[in-house]
């Protein structure tokens, strides 16, 4: 059963994760972005998304750090276990505040405004389920953490276990001793990886960090590929269709 | 010296009726889809005005376009890069489909399942957003024809700081159309905004396009173009823009818009231009100087250097014989009677604008005058510091010495053209009034009146080397593997067939068969003609099974 859950889902949704992307890129270049709809609504969106955004990057910023930075090395540097504790909790529960906060705001926007929710695909509410299970789990370990009513290191489990997994050689033994909030939260966060490239989500990889030293004007020649070959594409519906 | 080559368009807003019909077909061409009911690449303003989207000329608070920092470099107005990336999760400045306006259908199935009633069925307005009921408040061109101005006119942007000297009430006002497209901008911002570099401008014609693969809904673009041209396509979640028709130009014929036209206003043409110049000409101090600025930067394609230059940079020898002939090229350096709209905005942008001196004729036929005559019209174009001070605002930053100059050359050309349409004398002291020969002016008046199709748009063909990659040649693809029976799974499956091959294998069937002129059974069929309509004659019907 621990072979199962700590190597072969994770290896399996990894696996989906990477050749999802791939042939997404390759058979869907036109279908990657953002899928924004600002343009029905602004209010709401104008305080939920920078909250959910940021409180995301903040997230994955923790999670950089707690699964990838060995604790030998913070130890190394003179960061106390109190001090890097305190640290993880409070960057943690902030991150994840302003993130529950955002996401609520923008699920209520989903639902209520009219035409953001009939433009919504049901991949987008699996996208949002999974997505709400795995940052509700996440704030679920936090808040425990913090309160103390929990003292688990995941520094010397799931992170162990985490570069294990990332480096081929994976030690499931450390996840099996791992309290079951941990369990469900990393499973659900393996799954949202497997629908990740199937969902809006890939923009997250077309971050554009190359706009801050590219030229403003782009120049190109024209197009060399004939277009008169290309397959009809999607965004040429007929109204009402 | 870096000579490139741009598609520009002129429009003679004299000559615009406001019908609409180049709004119109450019819709049924380019955004007649789902996710663009609310497009108009091509729209029709009546100004004064709000415009589409509503009010977008305020950039104090849409914030598009760029501006001159101290140091006398360009920033986008909105803000740096770095401001764009911080504001990336929801860009402050995106007008909301309001301020274009909520597109609808209506609910015809009401008034087709209708059962017999008292009452007429009414078909209800239903929102193509949303599918549900809604008011119908605003459209593209709500305001048209100045209906509802005393609420919508006087909000008018560019009515700021004139407002106690226009008269909207209704004997007193004065209105002309304004069509607008994008304005394929030499220094474009809503390029300059796009975070992914999608939007890019064509070294070869300089027609500005959004490339769909690479475009991410970052929506930086549609709040960076000051002209609000690129719009937001709610359903694919990617920008899109007037193209300038180019799989048209291209193979030289027009844009749809001005191809269809009525009033026969808009002229199309290459200018060439010193790229290396744009940034600078784009960063002067005075608004004022932008007009003069941005002509400076255009090169005559007859002065023998441009023309050596042009060919140094790679510009064809037909591109350099067409810019030459360009009747852009003649209305905006030679006449000098187009101007810019809004240089003010910095952007460049190379869809030019005669500007109408009807408003001012309207007014001298009412008060009795001859309209015709040099003399009032001159007059009238001093006295009246309204419509001039608004078409300066629209057109030369405010500065009205421009417009006034350009009043008084169209005015001078009717009072000049009517001496010799009366077969009367020409008077040459009208067009040296305005500085031009007579001679210019009478070439003026056939290129603005008269000229015809190949004259209004002068359209050098994309080169033949580079054809493979035209949209409607397509001579890449292997003509000759054409095969109208390849359709594995049905009609019109398997692999798409341009229409440029599929026309040319038809018309070589119809020239090399003999079948449908006069196919083999000819001599056996009946004339219907001689037939008295009784019996089935032998030949009446083709033999069964081609036998």
């Amino acid at each position: 059963m621990n072979t199962f859950l700590w190597v072969i889902v994770p290896y399996l949704c990894l696996a989906v994760f990477v050749v999802g992307h791939i042939w997404r890129y390759r058979y869907d270049k036109f279908g990657w972005t953002t899928r924004s709809s600002q343009l029905y609504e602004d209010r709401l969106l104008r305080l939920g998304s920078p909250l959910f955004h940021f409180g995301m990057l903040g997230a994955v910023g923790g999670h950089v750090v707690g699964l990838l930075l060995p604790q030998s090395w913070t130890d190394a540097v003179g960061i106390s276990d109190a001090a890097y504790h305190w640290g993880a909790v409070l960057g943690g529960l902030a991150a994840g505040v302003m993130l529950v906060v955002g996401m609520a705001i923008l699920i209520y926007r989903r639902r209520t405004v009219g035409p953001v929710f009939s433009a919504t695909t049901p991949m987008d509410k699996v996208m949002y389920a999974v997505l709400g299970v795995v940052v509700l789990l996440g704030m679920w370990n936090t808040v425990l953490g913090a309160s103390g009513l929990e003292h688990y290191n995941y520094r010397e489990g799931v992170s162990v276990w985490y570069r294990s997994f990332l480096a081929f050689q994976p030690q499931p033994e450390l996840m099996a001793e791992a309290p079951i909030g941990f369990k469900l939260h990393a499973l659900s966060a393996f799954v949202l990886f497997a629908l990740w490239p199937f969902t809006r989500l890939v923009h997250v990889f077309s971050a554009p960090v190359g706009y801050v030293t590219r030229p403003y004007i782009v120049y190109r020649s024209r197009d060399e590929r004939p277009l008169g070959n290309a397959a009809p594409r999607r965004g040429w519906d007929r109204v009402g269709s | 010296m870096r000579v490139m080559a741009q598609m520009a368009m002129v429009m003679n807003l004299d000559k615009c009726i406001g019908c609409h019909t180049c709004s119109v077909t450019c819709k049924q061409a380019w955004t007649n889809r789902a996710g663009t009911e609310y497009v108009w690449f091509n729209n029709v303003e009546t100004r004064p005005g709000l415009g589409y989207p509503r009010g977008y000329e305020d950039q104090d608070t849409w914030q598009g376009g760029w501006v001159r920092k101290p140091n006398g470099r360009l920033e986008l107005k909105a803000g740096g890069r770095w401001k764009k990336l911080f504001t990336i999760f929801s860009n402050p400045k995106m007008p909301s489909i309001q301020d274009y306006y909520e597109p609808w259908t209506y609910d015809y199935e009401t008034l087709l399942n209708s059962p017999q009633t008292d009452t007429f069925p009414v078909a209800r307005p239903k929102s193509l957003l949303s599918g549900k009921d809604m008011q119908v408040q605003w459209s593209a061109n709500w305001d048209d024809d100045l209906g509802g101005s005393q609420e919508h006119a006087v909000r008018d942007e560019m009515l700021k700081g004139i407002e106690d000297k226009v008269k909207l009430e209704f004997e007193q006002t004065f209105m002309f159309y304004l069509p607008r497209i994008c304005e394929h901008c030499l220094n474009p911002s809503c390029a300059a905004s796009c975070p992914s570099g999608a939007i890019y401008k064509r070294e070869e014609d300089g027609i500005v396009l959004v490339d769909q693969d690479r475009c991410r809904g970052w929506r930086m673009c549609v709040s960076g173009c000051p002209y609000k041209k690129v719009y937001f396509n709610h359903k694919t979640g990617k920008a899109e823009k007037c193209t300038f028709c180019y799989p048209r130009i291209e193979v030289g014929i027009p844009t749809v818009c001005a191809e269809t036209c009525v009033g026969r206003l808009r002229y199309i043409g290459l200018m060439l231009y010193d790229a290396d110049r744009v940034l600078e000409a784009a960063a002067v101090e005075d608004e004022h100087d932008l007009y003069e600025a941005q002509r400076s930067v255009f090169l005559d394609p007859r002065d023998p250097e441009v023309e050596r230059a042009a060919l140094a940079a790679g510009i064809a020898p037909d591109w350099i014989e067409a810019a030459k002939k360009s009747p852009v090229l003649r209305l905006i350096n030679d006449y000098k009677v187009a101007l810019p709209l809004h240089p003010e905005y910095r952007t460049m942008p190379m869809v030019w604008y005669i500007p109408p001196l009807s408003p001012v004729v309207d007014v001298i036929k009412e008060t009795g005058h001859d309209a015709e005559d040099r003399g009032n019209l001159f007059a009238a174009i001093e006295a009246l510091r309204i419509p001039v001070e608004y078409l300066a605002n629209l057109f030369t930053a405010g500065d009205v010495e421009p417009v006034n100059d350009v009043l008084r050359k169209l005015a001078a050309m009717r009072s000049y053209m009517r001496d010799i349409n009366l077969g009367r004398d020409t008077d040459e002291s009208i067009p040296e009034a305005v500085g031009m020969t007579g001679e210019e002016m009478y070439e003026m008046f056939r290129l603005l009146a008269i000229a015809k199709y190949a004259d209004r748009y002068v359209i050098p063909t994309a080169h033949a080397e580079q054809a493979h990659a035209l949209e409607e040649l397509a001579t890449d693809c292997p003509v000759s593997s054409y095969d109208d029976n390849d359709m594995y799974f049905g009609e019109g499956s398997g692999p798409l067939t341009p229409v440029a091959v599929e026309n040319f294998e038809m018309l070589r069937r119809r020239q090399t068969t003999d079948t449908v002129a006069a196919p083999p059974e000819k001599s056996r069929r009946v004339n219907l003609l001689n037939w008295d309509g009784r019996g089935t004659p032998e030949g009446l019907f083709p033999p069964k099974d081609g036998a």
